[in-house]
């Protein structure tokens, strides 16, 4: 336990993982709403602001309790990272690092993306672009849910993969449409 | 001393409780402190009901000088005196060259840390904040009557962390105890939440002298929880005041050729410039000279004029405004509430386009100027006496490190929530390297020539291996304050070693210790004159509570002791208008005597009253028991 509520003592850091610094069953199928609420209601006892007028020590805990909540946080919130971190805690850990495609059906798809945003002319071509790519992640998500819920640890680092780079086209075609203007009233 | 019998029973202030700490807004143009009290905010104003200080310091013959005093000798000393300094917080010598607006300044000769020379001496924008920084101390403390050495300090979303360690290191040297650095906008959302029971998405567009910061915050049940922050730490009122003046000066010199003003009339310039805008900011027109070389020239500026002089550095905040809301995938629609913050937000073509921007009209109800003490001032409260609320923050700018090729290898991505701690590993690139550079960067840009360059340390020990070997971790960890410490480590050896930072644009190392020696010598002065404004504190007290005795007890004193009783708090006014504190004490004494048997009367009718009031609580407690 990170915090004591009777004596509103901080305690040193356990080595739990996210969903259990959380207090969250480990899924991918999560709230965003209760991913925050978890989040908030655990800074609440332990942020560093919390300690000002306390120990040196407790300081120190309280500053470790509340960067690995941080963390826990910045990993579980994002659906994707959330699938990452999933697949490492099973032993299916997909290098995030790793830019390259070996998955040849992603590879043709990408292909054909990026040269569809190359050509986009106005910023509507951008906007029916992401438009679809957001189609194509709901539908990558579900999948990837099913996956992780079965499971089948494979089929679901295939789709992390995919929803990784469908990410990444959503970024360009973001950027692009920012250098249109198109965001910007 | 039978003078403190005269006050009030239950009224007696408490000369030196220890208090809460102080919230301190450390502006470009202006200084603010407030305190709180149970979620009550009180500004704390000078006698005349200013709050503002201005953040001005003049280096007379007799010692620095603060506030409105020194802004006033912009006008005969101009050389003397330093303004928006805060704009040099925490800035290399180099970046400076490149910066609007910083024509009035000498620079010092170097390429460490930018110093300015003023009166022939050479001072850090850390010294010359610190001024400003005793200053809001000793009005706080004479307002408070007690000593003030705590403070939350404010400093802008978008200040990279070399400019919050010169601020932490500035308060340092004022003997601040800094409880935390927070953010402008964050505090400014802190006050009007607290005061309107905000719930939901809120946007803070504050533009202040110097700096333009915004902020998304979403509030929601005492948590203020910032989503993304940006800004610019270089664009301000001060750039719409050189943009004018550039105006006026390009007028002069199409009829009366080139000139060169010297640094003084430039100074002259900006602030007539700077008069202009707040003119304007209510007025449709008006004419506004300027002097060069002792020839003055006229120059008529309406509204919309001054507009077109403004309008990119307007659209350049407002361009900021819908990156951040773009880049947090926030719907226009979304903000719930848009706060304006910061002296410059009272120009009207910035509420226009803030307006416009967000399709709603702007929160302005609390003052612009003394909205971000205010909330400094809660969180002060908050972190020594507790509270509900809690502010959970967002490193503004990327942090990372210098790679092959002069390339950023981002560790923190901007908009992160802090406290945190990330972890990356490296490796050599050479068969038995032993050592490892490491220079930290923080900014938006891939490459490191435009970042900012925050420190540069060295790894040694690692053991001779082949290249890519050693696996070298390093740590960043950036604290509540929104500070970065680094360290690194070679973990195949478990060789723990030795890593020193140093600040590329910081204090040199040792050089606060030496400053603080200084302010130990100087201490001796500083205690007689803090024992003098104690004693002037107290003086005032004693004078009122005497004010308030007479007038409700005036019928206990006869016409000769009345007499008697006006000379002593004459003289005890006389005597605190002085330097003098032991004046200032026997006055005190001697009032005490001419008092005392007055105060004896008072006590007598006092307890009259009490027991009279007692015994009727009594016997209306045993009739019913």
């Amino acid at each position: 336990m990170a915090f004591c509520a009777t004596c509103r003592a901080v305690q040193p850091l356990a080595a739990i993982d996210h969903f259990a610094r959380l207090g969250l069953r480990p899924g991918f199928d999560l709230d965003d709403a209760v991913i925050e609420r978890a989040y908030v209601d655990r800074q609440q006892d332990l942020h560093p602001d919390r300690f000002v007028t306390r120990r040196a020590q407790e300081r120190r805990y309280s500053a470790e309790q509340s960067m690995a909540l941080n963390e826990a946080f910045e990993v579980l919130r994002d659906p994707l990272s959330r699938a990452e971190y999933l697949l490492e805690l099973a032993g299916h850990g997909v290098d995030r690092h790793g830019e390259t495609i070996d998955d040849p059906e992603l590879l043709a798809e990408a292909l054909e993306s990026r040269e569809a945003l190359a050509d986009a002319g106005s910023p509507a071509d951008v906007a029916t672009l992401m438009a679809a790519t957001a189609r194509l992640a709901d539908a990558c998500r579900a999948d990837l849910s099913a996956r992780i819920a079965a499971p089948d640890w494979t089929g679901a680092a295939r789709a992390t993969r995919r929803l990784r780079y469908l990410a990444k086209l959503d970024d360009e075609a973001r950027r692009r449409s920012l250098a249109f203007g198109a965001i910007r009233t | 001393m039978s003078l403190l019998q005269i006050h009030e029973p239950g009224a007696t202030p408490e000369p030196h409780a220890s208090g809460g700490a102080v919230g301190i807004d450390l502006g470009t143009t202006n200084t603010v402190v407030a305190v709180a009290q149970g979620g009550a905010v009180d500004v704390i104003r000078n006698p005349d009901g200013h709050a503002l200080i201005p953040s001005v310091v003049a280096y007379t013959a007799d010692g620095p000088l603060v506030g409105e005093a020194a802004r006033r000798m912009l006008l005969d000393d101009a050389d003397l005196v330093v303004t928006s300094i805060k704009r040099l917080m925490g800035r290399g010598a180099k970046d400076v060259a490149t910066m609007g607006g910083t024509a009035a300044y000498t620079m010092a000769p170097g390429d460490g840390m930018a110093r300015i020379v003023v009166a022939g001496r050479t001072y850090s924008p850390v010294e010359i904040s610190a001024e400003i920084l005793r200053a809001a101390k000793a009005r706080a403390e004479h307002a408070l009557g007690r000593t003030v050495d705590r403070a939350v300090i404010t400093v802008p979303a978008y200040f990279d962390d070399a400019a919050r360690a010169a601020t932490k290191d500035a308060a340092k040297l004022a003997g601040l105890d800094v409880l935390r650095l927070i953010n402008e906008p964050t505090a400014a959302a802190l006050a009007y939440g607290l005061d309107q029971g905000a719930e939901g998405l809120y946007a803070v567009y504050d533009l202040g002298g110097g700096t333009f910061d915004v902020s998304l915050l979403k509030l929601e049940k005492g948590v203020f929880r910032v989503i993304a922050t940006g800004g610019d730490a270089a664009l301000g009122g001060d750039d719409f005041d050189a943009a004018l003046a550039q105006r006026f000066l390009a007028e002069r010199a199409a009829i009366r050729g080139p000139e060169t003003p010297t640094q003084a009339e430039v100074k002259l310039t900006m602030a007539g410039a700077r008069l202009a805008k707040e003119c304007l900011s209510w007025q449709e027109r008006g004419t506004w000279c300027v002097e060069i070389g002792g020839a003055m020239t006229h120059h008529a500026v309406d509204q919309a004029a001054f507009e077109v002089v403004i309008a990119d550095l307007v659209e350049r905040t407002i361009g900021i405004t819908a990156d951040v809301l773009a880049e947090a995938r926030i719907a226009i629609a979304d903000v719930k509430g848009v706060v304006l913050v910061g002296g410059s937000t009272r120009v009207p073509l910035v509420r226009r386009r803030v307006q416009a921007l967000f399709g709603r009209e702007p929160l302005a109800d609390i003052n612009p100027d003394e909205v971000v003490a205010a909330g400094a001032a809660l969180q002060a409260e908050a972190l020594t006496v507790g509270g509900g609320t809690l502010l959970l923050d967002v490193t503004p700018l990327t942090l990372g490190i210098e790679t092959m090729g002069g390339l950023v290898e981002a560790i923190v991505p901007r908009n992160a929530p802090i406290p945190l701690a990330r972890a990356q590993e490296f490796t050599t690139y050479q068969d038995g390297q032993t050592a490892m550079a490491i220079h930290v960067v923080q900014g938006e840009r891939e490459t490191v020539d435009g970042c900012r360059s925050l420190a540069r340390f060295e790894l040694h020990g690692i053991p001779p291996m082949v290249a890519g070997a050693a696996r070298i971790g390093v740590t960043f960890a950036v604290d509540a304050d929104g500070l970065l410490t680094v360290a690194a480590r070679e973990r195949t050896t478990g060789v723990a070693a030795d890593v020193t930072v140093r600040p590329s644009y910081g204090l040199e190392e040792g050089e606060i210790e030496r400053l603080l020696r200084e302010s130990m010598i100087n201490a001796r002065a500083d205690m007689i004159k803090r024992l003098l404004i104690e004693a002037r504190v107290e003086a005032d007290r004693t004078l009122a509570a005497l004010a308030g005795a007479l007038k409700t007890d005036g019928d206990l004193v006869d016409a000769a002791e009345r007499h008697a009783i006006e000379d002593g708090a004459e003289t005890l006014r006389r005597a605190a208008a002085g330097t003098d504190r032991d004046a200032i004490a026997l006055a005190v004494e001697e009032l005490g005597r001419a008092t005392a048997a007055f105060a004896e009367r008072r006590m007598d009718r006092g307890i009259g009253a009490a027991l009279t009031g007692q015994s009727v609580e009594r016997l209306a407690a045993k009739l019913s028991g």
